[in-house]
């Protein structure tokens, strides 16, 4: 493998990454909160529909990625009020969510549009389109740090950008704000934030508003950046690998760029190379490359190599003594 | 306190919960420009209105009993198995496995065999996470999740690789031969004298089902294992006070489950298919999830789902001829918005019914 190749590697995996990297944030606040969310996946359905219907009928693809996180929003709202009000079970409300976001993303968008549940393939500024950062074609000749700049950090889309930048934001806002003292205390122990007189209600649907919007972002990046229009079950259980990574990085902002960043590497990897030759002696069959993920996580929860430390409270209902 | 009567509880609030599900389905149909009436209608008549009909419906109500109940066993002892999906195609290798591996003379010689096959490669999907969630005290419900996509990669490599028919291009086996067809409803009515449409594919494993039903109900309510199953379900502690092994009825629980979400391959890949093929669970194992919801954890709850479930599938796919403008997964949002009334949004109904009927026995 060259080092051109190598590069391309790279920077498939940051397209890749990306989506679950704003799932796997999503999912951070509302499990450090205390809620389980298994629907982080049926939230980035909806959203990716909205999304690229919204992009389409408006030509922007920022009133696309706004529409598809409301809508995002709401799928998190109807979660908090099973599981926050009316003490439900936090699974089955995650799974029910997921069931309805495959159905509606189809029936509305047949109804609308008549293709089977997909929208029109999105055009000019109802996609994003690739930002080239300054001097990229300057460097591009410079040995080495060159490619990297124009190749790996240039000519990404917006969105890519602003996931990054959102990790130290979300770890900031978690370990250096009385927000994220509180939110962090809600899923631990709940009672102790109730006894200092703050609402666990409000705290816990807070975090759900933020889990909606991240993954609203992560739904309508998928439909609006990484393709050009919405497909039918078009997240592929990324919700899912998003929420192994979130067990991957133990529920923390900088390990869960990580996380994702490796199992990004590795839908990149079984993209570009489907099948891995290991010296001539055997091949790596592509379908062990896709469970990678899904393997070391059951490999990290089983606590053989580090040991997942769940908030204490997730999937608790709280309810106040009286 | 007094609680509410056990006929509201039973069947009140379910019926009213599936009601609201309904009715918001109906304005998800009036949303998009569509009749509501027509499209029950159409679905009653596509599920009910012919043997044909009647057949799929009882197809697809196999699947998810046999779902449902897998579901319900890991349920009695507090145990989300939200792995159903990749028992039972894990199940459905087992039936391929047995069926191919031995020429059977007869189907009545190799169904024992095979549904031991799916059983028991079902329950060994089951067995990993339940041995890590009792010994290692990893979450079920992850690790079932996960097990889902390490079955379906499996089946994919499988399927495309050392089971595949040689010469063909689908990712299926071979055809497992004439002598071990299940007879189906329209073979076992005719000699009693009723037409049964000949293309439908319900067979013995309707039969089957029901067997497992019962065998489900002897084993929770009439068994010393059951009772262990239910106490561990109700308080933990207490069942180690009891001392009664959590991690014997942790395991011991989740193998019957997947055992039973395993033997729903029975239906599809040797019943209907005759092959296995990839896939061929098409979200049943979910779907357990619901069914044992609507049939509030009990056999014959979850055998009345089961058939409730398997109208709406088999209706939504007549819905595609009749009624073109509304695509087939409005069934999933049925579906979706019956397990967000009926297992979500439960106490959202059974809070104020419940308080109504305190205050009427107070005041009586």
């Amino acid at each position: 493998m060259d080092f051109l190749q190598f590069l391309l590697t790279l920077d498939s995996t940051i397209r890749l990454s990306v989506v679950l990297l704003l799932a796997c944030l999503a999912g951070l606040f509302s499990e450090r909160a205390g809620v389980v969310d298994i629907g982080l996946e049926g939230k980035m359905l909806i959203s990716a529909f909205v999304a690229a219907a919204v992009a389409y009928e408006s030509g922007s693809a920022w009133l696309g990625v706004l529409a598809g996180s409301a809508a995002s929003v709401v799928f998190a709202m109807i979660h908090g009020v099973a599981s926050i009000i009316y003490r439900g079970d936090q699974i089955i409300s995650g799974v029910a969510l997921n069931f309805l976001a495959s159905g509606l993303t189809v029936v509305i968008g047949h109804a609308i549009y008549k293709k089977g549940g997909q929208t029109p393939t999105l055009t000019g500024d109802a996609r994003f389109t690739e930002v080239k950062l300054p001097f990229a074609d300057a460097v591009a000749d410079v040995p080495v740090i060159g490619p990297i700049y124009s190749e790996l950090i240039s000519g990404h889309t917006p969105l890519v950008y602003v996931a990054f930048a959102i990790v130290p934001l979300v770890w900031w806002v978690l370990y250096r704000t009385r927000f994220g003292l509180r939110l962090r205390a809600v899923g631990e122990n709940p009672a102790s934030v109730d006894t200092a007189g703050v609402s666990v209600v409000a705290m816990r649907f807070r975090a759900l508003i933020i889990t909606g919007i991240l993954c609203g972002m992560a739904g309508a990046y998928l439909s609006t950046a990484q393709s050009a229009f919405f497909g039918k079950e078009m997240t592929a259980g990324r919700g899912y690998i998003a929420l192994a990574a979130l067990i991957f990085a133990n529920w923390r902002p900088v390990q869960a760029m990580g996380a994702t960043l490796l199992f990004g590497l590795l839908e990149a990897i079984s993209n570009l190379y489907p099948n891995i030759d290991v010296f001539g002696l055997f091949s790596i069959p592509v379908q062990f490359t896709q469970a990678l993920p899904y393997i070391l996580t059951v490999v990290i929860l089983a606590g053989f190599i580090g040991r997942a430390v769940p908030p204490r409270s997730v999937g608790v209902p709280y309810v106040k003594e009286r | 306190m007094e609680k509410m009567p056990r006929w509201a509880d039973v069947a009140l609030i379910p019926l009213i919960n599936l009601a609201l599900a309904f009715f918001f389905a109906g304005l998800v149909v009036l949303a998009i420009g569509e009749n509501p009436f027509d499209m029950v209608r159409f679905m009653v008549k596509g599920a009910l209105g012919s043997s044909n009909g009647i057949g799929y419906t009882l197809y697809y109500a196999t699947n998810f009993i046999f779902t449902g109940l897998a579901f319900s066993v890991a349920m009695h002892a507090r145990l989300f198995n939200i792995g159903g999906e990749g028992q039972a195609a894990l199940g459905g290798l087992g039936t391929a496995v047995v069926l191919l591996a031995v020429p059977w003379p007869h189907w009545t010689v190799a169904l024992p065999f095979a549904v031991l096959g799916a059983a028991l490669f079902g329950a060994a999907w089951a067995a990993i996470p339940a041995w890590l969630q009792a010994r290692r005290g990893s979450h079920i419900v992850i690790t079932t999740i996960m097990f889902n996509f390490i079955g379906a990669a499996l089946m994919i490599y499988l399927l495309n690789g050392i089971l595949k028919k040689p010469g063909q291009q689908a990712a299926e086996t071979r055809h497992f031969g004439d002598a071990v067809h299940l007879p189906t409803f329209h073979e076992m009515l005719a000699p009693l004298g009723i037409e049964f449409s000949k293309s439908a594919p319900a067979n013995v494993s309707f039969i089957l089902a029901i067997l497992a039903a019962v065998c489900v109900w002897l084993l929770i309510w009439r068994t010393r294992i059951g009772y262990e199953i239910r106490a561990f379900g109700n308080s933990e502690s207490a069942t180690a006070y009891a001392g009664i092994s959590a991690v014997r009825v942790t395991i011991i629980a989740m193998l019957i489950s997947g055992g039973l979400a395993g033997m729903m391959a029975i239906n599809v890949v040797m019943g209907e298919s005759e092959r296995l093929i990839l896939n061929f669970t098409e979200g049943a194992g979910f779907m357990g999830i619901a069914v044992s919801l609507m049939g509030r954890n009990h056999p014959v709850g979850i055998v009345l789902a089961g058939l409730l479930f398997g109208m709406l599938n088999q209706g939504g796919f007549e819905l595609l001829w009749e009624m073109p403008g509304i695509s087939r997964e409005m069934v999933f949002v049925i579906q979706a918005l019956i397990i967000i009334f009926t297992g979500a949004l439960v106490n959202m109904t059974r809070d104020p019914i419940e308080r109504l009927f305190i205050r009427r026995n107070k005041g009586a």
